[in-house]
C-alpha cells in the first residue's frame, strides 16, 4: 500500500496560507489556519470556508438506480425527490453500520452519493457487489470532484454575489446544479456544522478559483478558511455523529440511536433487514446503551475510549469529547447504560486518567442554531 | 518563529530563563504551543513539589490532545502562573513571557540543553 498522501486541488493554496497540514483517511488536510478556536467561532456567528475534497463521490444511474440504492441501503431512497439529499446508512448484512452518507439526488435516474473520506472505498466496493442484478451503474468520482463547503449565518450573503441560483428557494438538504464564480457547480445546501451553510461541488480544476471568490466576497463580513479540527468541535456540538466514533460496524442505527433512519416500510428486502428487524425489537424490550451528551463542571477534556463512570463503577464510554468554544467548558458525547442516561442525571463522572471527574448529562444537541 | 538567545531549550521543547539565585523559569516553546492548538488547559507541579530533569511534572491540554509537561531540569517548583491556570490561552499568545509555567530552585545543573541556535536547528530537522 502506498503511503504518500493524497493531496486535494488546494493543496497548494492550503500551504500559502500557512495551513497545519494532517493525514486524515490517506489525505492530507488542513487541520488549522490559525487559532481553531477562532475558526470554528467564525462558522458560528459569520462564516467559514472548508475544503472537504477527501470526501468520496459515488454516482449510481441508470433505470434502475433507486432500486439499487433501496436494496443496498437502509434508507426509503425512492422518496427522495429530484434536487433533494436525504441522510441516510449502509450497513452489513448483520446489522453494523459500514458508513453514514448523504445521498443527492441529481436527475430522474441519476443519484450521488457522499461517503466519509474513510469508507469511501468500502462504500463503492459494497455499492459494486451488491448492484448485480440492478440495471444500474456505480461509478467512482472520487477523482471527478472538489468539494468547498461555506458554513456560518453570512454564508447566504457570500454566495448570493456569486451565483444565480435561487438560493432563497434552496432548502435545507436540497441541491441543484447552477454556477459559481462562473463554473459549473452542484450547490447543497447541507453540512456538517450546525448552521446554514452550502456544500460546492466542483470540478478540481475550478476549485482554486471558486476559493478564492469566496474568500473576496466573504471578506467583509468575516469569512475565514477553516481546518478540520474545528469542523469536529462544530459537528460535536450539534450531536452530529462521526463514522468511527458514535457509529461503527458493532452498531445497529438502532444501538446509535438513530434507528429512525431504518425503514422497513420500503417495498422489497434491503441488505441487513433481517439483522434490523431484530436490532428493533431489542432496542424496545431491552433498551441498549443511549448516546448522551456530557457537559464538564470542571476543565479537563474527556476523550474517546474514557469510561464513564457512577459510583466507582463503569457505565459508558465516550465516543467524542473536545472543549466546546461556544459553551467554554468541555463536552463529549458518550454511549451510556440506560439506567444514568436520563438528562439531568448527576452524580456521574469520567474517568480522565486516573481522576473521576463530575460530568453532568444533558440531552443532545449541547448547541441549535436559532432560525 | 523566533527562539529567544537569551533561553536554553530542552528536546521536549521547553524553555529554561537564566539562572538567578538560584532559580530559573520554565515554559514550552512556540514551536510546541504552535504544534498543540489552542490550550485549553494546563496542570502545573505543585510549589514545594520536586521535579526532575526529562520527568513528567503536569499536562497540556489542547483541542485536540493532552500532552505531557516534562521539567527540563531538577529542583524544587517555587512559584507555579496562575495565570495561565485561570487562561491557558497565555501559552499560545505568548509563551516566551506571560505563558511561562512554572519557576523552580535548583538542585542539579543540567548539562545538555541546547542554545538557541541549535533549538531552531532541532526544530527545523
Amino acid at each position: 500500500m502506498s503511503t504518500t498522501p493524497r493531496l486535494t486541488a488546494l493543496d497548494a493554496l492550503h500551504r500559502s496560507l500557512g495551513a497545519t497540514m494532517t493525514d486524515f483517511a490517506g489525505w492530507d488536510m488542513p487541520l488549522r489556519y490559525g487559532s481553531e478556536r477562532d475558526e470554528h467561532n467564525a462558522v458560528r456567528t459569520r462564516a467559514g470556508l472548508f475544503d472537504l475534497s477527501h470526501m468520496g463521490e459515488i454516482t449510481v444511474t441508470g433505470p434502475q438506480a433507486v432500486d439499487l440504492l433501496d436494496y443496498a441501503l437502509v434508507g426509503n431512497i425512492s422518496t427522495v425527490g429530484n434536487g433533494r439529499a436525504r441522510y441516510t446508512m449502509i450497513c452489513q448484512e448483520d446489522g453494523g453500520i459500514l458508513d453514514d452518507l448523504i445521498v443527492y439526488r441529481l436527475g430522474e435516474t441519476e443519484y450521488m452519493v457522499v461517503a466519509n473520506a474513510s469508507n469511501a472505498q468500502v462504500v463503492l466496493d459494497a455499492l459494486v457487489a451488491r448492484a448485480g442484478g440492478f440495471d444500474a451503474e456505480v461509478r467512482d468520482d472520487r477523482d471527478a470532484y472538489a468539494l468547498l463547503a461555506v458554513q456560518g449565518p453570512e454564508s447566504p450573503g457570500i454566495l448570493k454575489q456569486l451565483t444565480d441560483a435561487d438560493l432563497d428557494g434552496l432548502k435545507y438538504y436540497a441541491g441543484l446544479p447552477g454556477t459559481v464564480a462562473g463554473v459549473p457547480a452542484l450547490i447543497a445546501r447541507t453540512g456538517y456544522t450546525g448552521e446554514d451553510g452550502f456544500e460546492l461541488f466542483l470540478k478540481p480544476e475550478h476549485a482554486e478559483g471558486v476559493w478564492k471568490a469566496l474568500t473576496e466576497a466573504g471578506a467583509g463580513v468575516g469569512l475565514i478558511p477553516c481546518g478540520l479540527s474545528c469542523r469536529d468541535t462544530l459537528r460535536l456540538e450539534a450531536g452530529m455523529p462521526l463514522y468511527g466514533h458514535e457509529l461503527t460496524t458493532s452498531l445497529t442505527p438502532f444501538d446509535a440511536g438513530l434507528g429512525r433512519v431504518v425503514k422497513f416500510e420500503k417495498p422489497g428486502d434491503f441488505v441487513g433487514r433481517k439483522a434490523l428487524e431484530a436490532a428493533a425489537e431489542r432496542a424496545e424490550t431491552a433498551p441498549p446503551r443511549k448516546l448522551v451528551g456530557l457537559i464538564a463542571e470542571g476543565r479537563r477534556v474527556p476523550r474517546a475510549g474514557m469510561q464513564v463512570v457512577f459510583g466507582g463503577e463503569a457505565v459508558g464510554e465516550i465516543t467524542s469529547g473536545a472543549p466546546s468554544p461556544t459553551l467554554g467548558v468541555p463536552i463529549a458525547m458518550a454511549y451510556v447504560d440506560a439506567a444514568h442516561a436520563a438528562p439531568g442525571t448527576e452524580g456521574v463522572g469520567v474517568d480522565i486518567r486516573g481522576t473521576h471527574e463530575p460530568y453532568k448529562v444533558v440531552a443532545l444537541p449541547f448547541y441549535k442554531r436559532q432560525k | 518563529m523566533s527562539n529567544p538567545q537569551q533561553l536554553r531549550y530542552s528536546k521536549e521543547h521547553e524553555w529554561l530563563s537564566a539562572v538567578e539565585d538560584g532559580v530559573a523559569t520554565v515554559g514550552i516553546t512556540e514551536h510546541a504551543a504552535n504544534a498543540l492548538g489552542d490550550i485549553v488547559f494546563v496542570q502545573l507541579p505543585e510549589v514545594g513539589s520536586t521535579v526532575t530533569a526529562t520527568e513528567e511534572c503536569g499536562e497540556l491540554e489542547s483541542t485536540k490532545s493532552v500532552s505531557e509537561l516534562y521539567s527540563p531540569v531538577t529542583g524544587e517548583v517555587v512559584e507555579a502562573n496562575q495565570d495561565v491556570v485561570d487562561d491557558p490561552s497565555l501559552v499560545n499568545s505568548a509563551p516566551f513571557e506571560g505563558g511561562w509555567l512554572f519557576k523552580v530552585r535548583l538542585t542539579a545543573e543540567q548539562d545538555d540543553l541546547l542554545t538557541a541556535d541549535e533549538y531552531t536547528a532541532f526544530t527545523a530537522g
